[in-house]
C-alpha cells in the first residue's frame, strides 16, 4: 500500500487543524449562548475521525457519530455546514430539524446518525448491501464508541455484516469513556478489537491518535472491504480530553490520565512528523493555521447573520406527500 | 378461475412486485429455503435467487437496519417480522431511524416491514399481539392492516411503491380462511382509503383486520332484530381516512369502534378523539369501544375467547348504542 503523497500528507493537517479550530469557535460560540443544545467535543480524537474518513474513495459511504467532525469535513461538508447545524439555522443541511452532526445523504456519502448506539451498525450494513444488490463496488465505514460496543445494535449489525461478508468497516473509537463510564466498567474484554473474534472477522488496535497509523490501517481494512473479504473491526486508541458534552467537568476523570494524554496531540504529534520528513516547517504550519483561523471566522459570522427556520417549516418532510394536519379539525373550521 | 387466500394475495403481491421492479427484495428469518414461517414468502427463493431473498440470523434490528440502509440506497426492502410480536425487537430501527430519516435528513426510507399480528390461534402472548397502536402514534411511519385477499394484495403493492415506510399488518387468522377470486392484472388498493363493507343507517361501526368479519357477521344478527350497521373497514391505520369516517357517522349518527387490539391507547381511542372533534354536533349516543381488555393476550383457549372481541359482544354494545 503507498504512502500518501506530500500533499496528502498537508491536506490532512489542513483537516485536523480545520477539525481542532472550528471546534473551538463552536466552544467560543457556545460560551456566547449561540450554540443551541449541546456541545460534543472531539479534542484528541481528531486523528481518528480524520485518518479514518481519509481512507475512503469517491463514492463510498461514511457514517459519523458526534464526534467525528473531522471525518465530515473529509467528506466534503464545510465549516458553515456544521456552524449553521449547531446555530439550528435555515441554512443547515438537516433544515434545523436535528442537532451537531446530525446530517447527510447517501449522494453526498454521510449517512446520519441517531443518538442510539449503535444504530448506525446496522444500517451502514444496510448501505452495504444495497449497494451490492446494485452492484455498486462501494465501501460502507461507520463508528462506534467504546459505551456503544455493549448495544444489541452493534452486535446484530456486526454479525449480520460478517455473515453477509459485506463491504464495512467498523471503527470501534475507543476514548476511554462512555459519558462518565470508564472502559472497565462497559466491557470485560481486555480490548474492542478482540471483540471481531465472536463474528469471525479480523480486529486490529491501532494508536488512534496517530494520523498516518490509522489512515493505513483503515487503508488495509478498506482494500479488505472492497476486494469482497467482509468486514474488519478497527479499534482506534485514543483519549476524550473533554467531558461528554461542554456542561459535563469530567470530574470523574483522573488528572495524570489526562495529562499523560495531552501529552499525546494527535495535531502536535503530526506537526513534528512534517518538520522531521522536511514536509513543513513550524512558520509553514502557522500559516495554514492562520488561513483556517480566517476562513473559520468569516463562515461563522455568515452563519450568525442567516436566518431560523420558518416556524411553520416544522410540519414539512414528514412524509414524501403531505398526510395529516397539525391542528384539530375543530380549530380549523371555525378559525 | 380459482379463489385466491389471503396468504397467497400476499406472496402474489411479493411476486409481481420483486417481477416488476428489480429494486425489490425480501429479507427476514426463515424466508428462503423454508419459504416463511406461514410460507408467505414460498417459492420466491426459487424464482428470485438468494441475492433477493436474504436469509438473515435471529436479528430483528439487523434486519429492519439493513432494510433501512438499503432503501436509502435507493432499494425496495420488504422486511419479514416472523410474527409482528418481534417488531419490538427492531423498535428503534422502525420508530426512530426509518421513521424519522426524511423528516431529518431528506432522505426517504421506503420500506415495508411486514409480518403477522393478532390472536384466535392459541399463540400467546409472544405471537398474538397486535401492535399497530406503537406504530401509529409515530410520525413518520404509515400503518395499514387488510381484512380481505384483495385488500392484502392491493395494499401490499401499493406499500411496496410507497415512498415511506410502511407497517403492514397481516391478521394470521385469516392467512387461510379468508379467499376471493382476485382479477388479473395490475392493480393496487391505496393506502389511505377506508371501505364501506355494509351499509346501514342505525350505527356505524369502524373497525379493521379480523375484526371486519366479526362486525360482519355481528351486523347480519342484528339486521333479524332490526338493527342496520354500517361497517366501515378502515385498512390504515394512519393516516386515518377521516372522510369515510365522519360521512358514515353523520349519515348514523352513532359509533363504535371495534379492534382486537387492548383498549388504552389504541386505535379506537384516536378515532373517539377524530369523532369528537368532528362529529360532536351528529352524535346521538356515547362512542363506544368494543376491544380487548389491557391484559397481555392470554394463552389457554377459554381464556384468549374471554379477551377476543367477538360477533356476541358486538351485539351486545350495539344493542345499547341503538337504545339511544
Amino acid at each position: 500500500m503507498s504512502e500518501p503523497t506530500r500533499q496528502q500528507k498537508l491536506e490532512i493537517y489542513r483537516l485536523l487543524r480545520l477539525n481542532r479550530t472550528l471546534e473551538e469557535k463552536l466552544v467560543n460560540l457556545y460560551r456566547q449562548g449561540k450554540v443551541v443544545g449541546g456541545l460534543y467535543r472531539s479534542l484528541g480524537q481528531e486523528a481518528t475521525s480524520v485518518g479514518t474518513a481519509y481512507a475512503l474513495s469517491r463514492g463510498d459511504v461514511l457514517g459519523p457519530l458526534i464526534r467525528n467532525l473531522g471525518s465530515v469535513l473529509v467528506m466534503g461538508f464545510s465549516p458553515r455546514d456544521v456552524l449553521a447545524q449547531h446555530m439550528a439555522r435555515a441554512s443547515s443541511p438537516s433544515g434545523g430539524k436535528d442537532c451537531n452532526l446530525h446530517f447527510g445523504t447517501p449522494e453526498r456519502g454521510v449517512i446520519s446518525s441517531i443518538s442510539m448506539l449503535g444504530a448506525l451498525v446496522p444500517v451502514m450494513a444496510g448501505i452495504a448491501l444495497g449497494a451490492r444488490l446494485q452492484k455498486k463496488n462501494l465501501v460502507a465505514m461507520t463508528y462506534i464508541g467504546d459505551g456503544g460496543t455493549s448495544t444489541g445494535a452493534f452486535h446484530e449489525g456486526l454479525n449480520f455484516a460478517a455473515v453477509q461478508k459485506l463491504p464495512l468497516v467498523v471503527v470501534a473509537e475507543n476514548n476511554g469513556w462512555a459519558y462518565s463510564t470508564p472502559f472497565r466498567k462497559q466491557t470485560a474484554a481486555r480490548c474492542l478489537a478482540d471483540r471481531a473474534t465472536a463474528y469471525g472477522i479480523p480486529g486490529e488496535t491501532v494508536d488512534g491518535n496517530d494520523v498516518l497509523a490509522v489512515y493505513e490501517a483503515a487503508k488495509r481494512a478498506v482494500a479488505r472491504a472492497r476486494a469482497g473479504e467482509g468486514p474488519t473491526l478497527l479499534e482506534a486508541k485514543t483519549y476524550r480530553m473533554k467531558g461528554h458534552a461542554e456542561h459535563d467537568g469530567q470530574a470523574y476523570v483522573p488528572s495524570e490520565e489526562l495529562a499523560e494524554w495531552a501529552a499525546r496531540d494527535p495535531l502536535e504529534a503530526y506537526s513534528r512528523v512534517l518538520a522531521t520528513e522536511g514536509i513543513a516547517s513550524a512558520d509553514d504550519l502557522a500559516a495554514i493555521d492562520a488561513g483556517i483561523s480566517e476562513r473559520v471566522e468569516a463562515d461563522a459570522w455568515a452563519v450568525e447573520q442567516s436566518p431560523f427556520p420558518s416556524p411553520e417549516s416544522a410540519l414539512e418532510g414528514v412524509y414524501a406527500r403531505k398526510v395529516a394536519d397539525a391542528e384539530p379539525a375543530a380549530v380549523r373550521r371555525r378559525s | 378461475m380459482s379463489e385466491t387466500a389471503y396468504v397467497d394475495a400476499i406472496r402474489e403481491a411479493l411476486f409481481d412486485e420483486m417481477e416488476r421492479d428489480e429494486r425489490v427484495f425480501v429479507i427476514g428469518e426463515d424466508i428462503g429455503v423454508y419459504g416463511g414461517a406461514f410460507k408467505v414468502t414460498d417459492g420466491l427463493l426459487e424464482r428470485f435467487g438468494e441475492h433477493r431473498v436474504i436469509d438473515t440470523p435471529v436479528s430483528e434490528t439487523a434486519i429492519v437496519g439493513a432494510a433501512v440502509g438499503a432503501a436509502m440506497m435507493g432499494m425496495r426492502p420488504v422486511a419479514e417480522m416472523q410474527f409482528a410480536d418481534f417488531a419490538s425487537c427492531a423498535f428503534d430501527m422502525i420508530t426512530n431511524f426509518a421513521a424519522k430519516s426524511r423528516y431529518r435528513t431528506g432522505v426517504g426510507v421506503p420500506l415495508v416491514v411486514r409480518g403477522p399480528s393478532g390472536g384466535g390461534v392459541h399463540g400467546g402472548p409472544f405471537h398474538s399481539q397486535n401492535p399497530e397502536a406503537y406504530f401509529a402514534h409515530t410520525p413518520g411511519l404509515k400503518v395499514v392492516q387488510p381484512s380481505t385477499a384483495y385488500d392484502a394484495k392491493g395494499l401490499l403493492k401499493s406499500a411496496i411503491r410507497d415512498e415511506d415506510p410502511v407497517i403492514f399488518f397481516e391478521h394470521k387468522f385469516l392467512y387461510r380462511r379468508v379467499k376471493e377470486i382476485l382479477p388479473p392484472g395490475d392493480w393496487t388498493v391505496p393506502i389511505g382509503k377506508a371501505a364501506v363493507r355494509r351499509e346501514g343507517r342505525d350505527l356505524s361501526i369502524l373497525t379493521y383486520g379480523a375484526m371486519v368479519w366479526t362486525a360482519l357477521d355481528a351486523a347480519t344478527t342484528l339486521e333479524s332484530e332490526g338493527i342496520d350497521a354500517e361497517v366501515v373497514d378502515l385498512r390504515t391505520l394512519f393516516p386515518l381516512d377521516e372522510e369515510t369516517i365522519v360521512a358514515s357517522v353523520a349519515k348514523t349518527n352513532k359509533a363504535m369502534v371495534l379492534h382486537e387490539a387492548t383498549r388504552t391507547g389504541g386505535i379506537g381511542a384516536e378515532i373517539a378523539a377524530v369523532l369528537s372533534e368532528r362529529c360532536f354536533e351528529y352524535l346521538d349516543g356515547p362512542l363506544l369501544r368494543i376491544t380487548a381488555p389491557d391484559t397481555p393476550v392470554p394463552f389457554s383457549p377459554p381464556l384468549e375467547e374471554f379477551f377476543l372481541p367477538n360477533a356476541e359482544k358486538v351485539c351486545r354494545a350495539a344493542r345499547a348504542l341503538a337504545g339511544y
